[in-house]
């Protein structure tokens, strides 16, 4: 049983959970553009905002590029530049830093939108529910810390990595990796994988639309041709 | 030289009664749903006073508009583009929603369904984010109407600035005007500029200004982009919604709901040629003052026959120019110089004018109260002073207020002296430099105002559709596309010829295109 369920959660749901997200983002995308937008709620509540949302995004942002370069980069490329003990230190001390930054913010974050009238007014069910994920998340990720903190010489580290790289191959037996891990870190990837899966369903598809198109634009004017 | 054709806007603030009807006709076609409660395409404010949302003029506040960098180029005052994305996660010049103030409904129920009491049941406020009570509401679209409030508060008007304004606190001096305001559909809009997700677009065949709402993605830079907050973040959709221009009804050659609907016929649709290669030279005028000229000098002469075949070989169809030619827009910002951009310094070019009010003057002036200057009495000793005026539409420069006022003040005598006394003073006209025939047209325009002279509105050709501006060949293009139709509907975003679900096979060969035949050749 234990196996069984190694292998479905480690070795077939993160297949369901990304063909979801990809296929429930182009659905939306296709069928209900006007729901595609990033829902603030800046309007009717500003107070500490400014502070909260910015610290949650940067510090998110980051650590979903720690996450995405981590795990992603093959072990061949590092290693003449870095031990993976060494890789173990640098993600434990940056998923850190960047973790308590996101953490404060999504303090915030929750404060406002559980306390504040008309934050809470104008909350979908939704919009809590990815953000107390995100939350647990979040604690679960910096969970890991001390964890990996008992092993330093990333071979821990290494079969995380292996997995990943399994599984955006296609390659079979990812879930073999798995099987060994802490507990943690595989509470920490089957939360993960669900965000990828309740995705489409959020406000999170903004992040697809982040818009650096804007960047490239030529000027600043637009004028429509009608057509 | 590339010419494209803006239909404009005047504003006769000097007619106008302030009764709101075009801010309540346009509320109920506009912005009657869910979310925008709060907004108003249209509001009417009482000047002086801070307005809505509450000292909207002033951007060393809100950042709207544009500013010069040291270089001389135009920059989004809200920061580059750069600047925009760096705020995106909180906008640190977002107005908040009690800025406007918080949209409210009664409980009506309770007036039905109290029990038997003492004291007449009450409906009290609630409000209509929250479903709370509220004690009483404190800020609105017309707060300070009429002069309602102290003039302490009131007196932080930004027209106000480089004035000594304590004595027009004082009762004997007070003075006041009304100031219906909307989207200036400007030639620069900084609203566009400011959205990352270039949702926001100007309309080449027309100049209006709109919001896609399908590529909104409420990033809500365009709030704080735009000077005159004339963009409303619908707080349920998530999206930014602003006045349309009533775009349909002008496509259909009828004016917009708040011209129609405007009892004291103050206001007057026309079209604007223009040289749309300048606008960019234009706004980035060094001196502030000099905005409301370069501007105007943006504008072609819709007689001259050179202006007329470089227009129509850039696509701007022979009925506009006709319109150009008998616009009440031109003739009154071109010809006579008597209507003014909203505040030029915020260098968006608006292309909603107006024409500055005349305060209470005749009898005074009569009983010798006023000083005359020549034929006319001293526009400057007016009860509205005229460097508030200015500095609501010229930048502060008082030269081009008063020539207007000057011109209508003559306009007045003029005609009075015509129709009343039976003597023409050609001496009056020479003073404000006009012809007869001009001062006879200023009159039928200005106080007999006709429908159909205030509102010279060419159709849009809607079946000219295509890939140039007025391209025929696609005449009917979405002929025969709404109503029972395939795909959403007639919204435009979600009809796409790919779907997912499976597309269509055939266009519909009634719209005046002719299927391509199975195979590719025919």
């Amino acid at each position: 049983m234990a196996e069984y369920m190694n292998t479905f959660l480690f070795g077939i749901y993160p297949y369901i959970a990304i063909m979801t997200m990809v296929v429930g983002s182009v659905l939306r995308y296709d069928q209900n553009p006007y729901s595609w937008k990033a829902d603030s709620s800046q309007l009717l509540h500003s107070k500490g905002l400014r502070l909260g949302s910015n610290l949650f995004h940067v510090g998110i942002l980051l650590l979903f590029m720690g996450h995405l370069v981590g795990l992603l980069t093959p072990h061949w490329v590092y290693e003449p530049f870095v031990t993976a003990g060494q890789k173990q230190i640098l993600a434990m001390a940056a998923g850190g830093i960047f973790g308590t930054i996101c953490l404060v913010g999504m303090l915030i974050l929750i404060w406002r939108r559980t306390t504040q009238d008309r934050v809470r007014a104008t909350t979908k069910f939704m919009d809590m529910a990815i953000l107390l994920i995100l939350f647990a998340q979040l604690v679960l990720g910096l969970m890991t810390i001390p964890q990996s903190a008992k092993h330093l010489d990333g071979s821990s580290m290494i079969k995380l990595a292996e997995w990943a790289q399994h599984i955006v191959t296609f390659r079979g037996g990812a879930a073999e990796f798995m099987a060994e891990e802490a507990l943690v870190f595989k509470a920490h990837i089957v939360l993960g994988l669900t965000i990828f899966l309740l995705f489409p369903f959020t406000r999170l598809v903004h992040i697809v639309s982040a818009p650096f198109k804007y960047l490239m634009r030529s000027g600043y004017q637009i004028v429509r041709k009608r057509g | 030289m590339t010419i494209r054709a803006q239909i404009g806007m005047v504003l006769n603030l000097d007619k106008c009664i302030g009764c709101h009807t075009c801010s309540m006709t346009c509320k109920n076609v506009w912005t009657s749903r869910g979310g925008v409660e709060y907004a108003w395409f249209n509001n009417v404010e009482t000047k002086p006073g801070v307005g809505y949302p509450r000292n909207w003029e002033d951007q060393s506040e809100w950042k709207g508009g544009w500013e010069l960098t040291k270089a001389g180029k135009l920059k989004p005052k809200i920061g580059g583009k750069i600047g925009v994305l760096s705020n995106l996660f909180a906008n640190p010049d977002l107005p908040l929603i009690d800025d406007y103030y918080e949209p409210f409904t009664y409980e009506y129920d309770h007036l039905k369904t109290a029990k038997e009491s003492q004291t007449v049941p009450t409906a009290r406020m609630k409000s209509a984010i929250t479903g709370k009570f509220k004690e009483k509401p404190d800020w609105g679209v017309n707060w300070e109407e009429i002069l309602g409030g102290e003039f302490e508060k009131r007196s932080k008007d930004y027209n106000f600035k480089q004035m000594e304004k304590e004595i027009y606190g004082e009762f004997e001096n007070t003075f006041m005007m009304y100031l219906p305001r909307l989207c200036e559909h400007c030639l620069n809009p900084s609203c566009v500029a400011s959205c990352p997700s270039g949702a926001i677009y100007k309309r080449e065949e027309d100049g209006i200004v709109l919001i896609d709402q399908d590529k909104c993605r409420g990033w809500r830079m365009c709030v704080s982009g735009c000077p005159y907050k004339k963009i409303y973040f619908n707080w349920q959709s998530g999206k930014s919604e602003k006045c349309t221009f009533c775009y349909p009804r002008i496509e259909a050659g009828e004016p917009t709901v708040c011209s129609e609907t405007c009892v004291g016929r103050i206001r007057y649709l026309g079209v604007l040629l223009y040289d749309s290669d300048k606008i960019e030279e234009a706004a980035s005028a060094p001196d502030e003052k000099d905005l409301y000229q370069s501007q105007c000098d943006l504008f072609l002469d819709p007689h001259d026959p050179e202006v007329i075949k470089r227009a129509l070989a850039d696509g701007v169809p022979q009925s506009w120019i006709d319109g150009a030619q008998n616009s009440p827009v031109y003739k009154m910002a071109m010809d006579w110089q008597i209507a003014f951009p909203l505040h030029p310094e915020y260098r968006t070019l608006p292309m909603v004018w107006y024409v500055p009010p005349l305060s209470p003057v005749q009898s005074a002036a009569e009983s010798g109260l006023l000083e005359q200057n020549g034929m006319l009495p001293d526009v400057r000793s007016l009860r509205i002073p005229t460097k508030y005026l200015a500095n609501l539409l010229t930048a502060g420069d008082e030269e081009p207020v008063i020539n207007a006022l000057e011109r209508m003040m003559a306009m007045r005598l003029y005609m009075r002296g015509k129709t009343v006394d039976g003597v023409e003073d050609p001496a009056v006209l020479e003073q404000v430099g006009m012809s007869e025939d001009d001062m006879n047209d200023m009159y039928q325009l200005m106080a007999i105002a006709n429908y159909e002279d205030r509102y010279v509105i060419p159709t849009n050709h809607r079946e000219y559709a295509g890939d140039g501006p007025f391209d025929q060949e696609i005449a009917f293009s979405t002929r025969s596309e709404c109503g029972f139709s395939f795909d959403n509907g007639c919204n435009t975003g979600a009809k796409q010829s790919t779907n997912l679900f499976g597309g269509q096979t055939h266009n519909n060969t009634l719209s005046g295109t002719p299927r391509k035949p199975v195979g590719g050749s025919s």
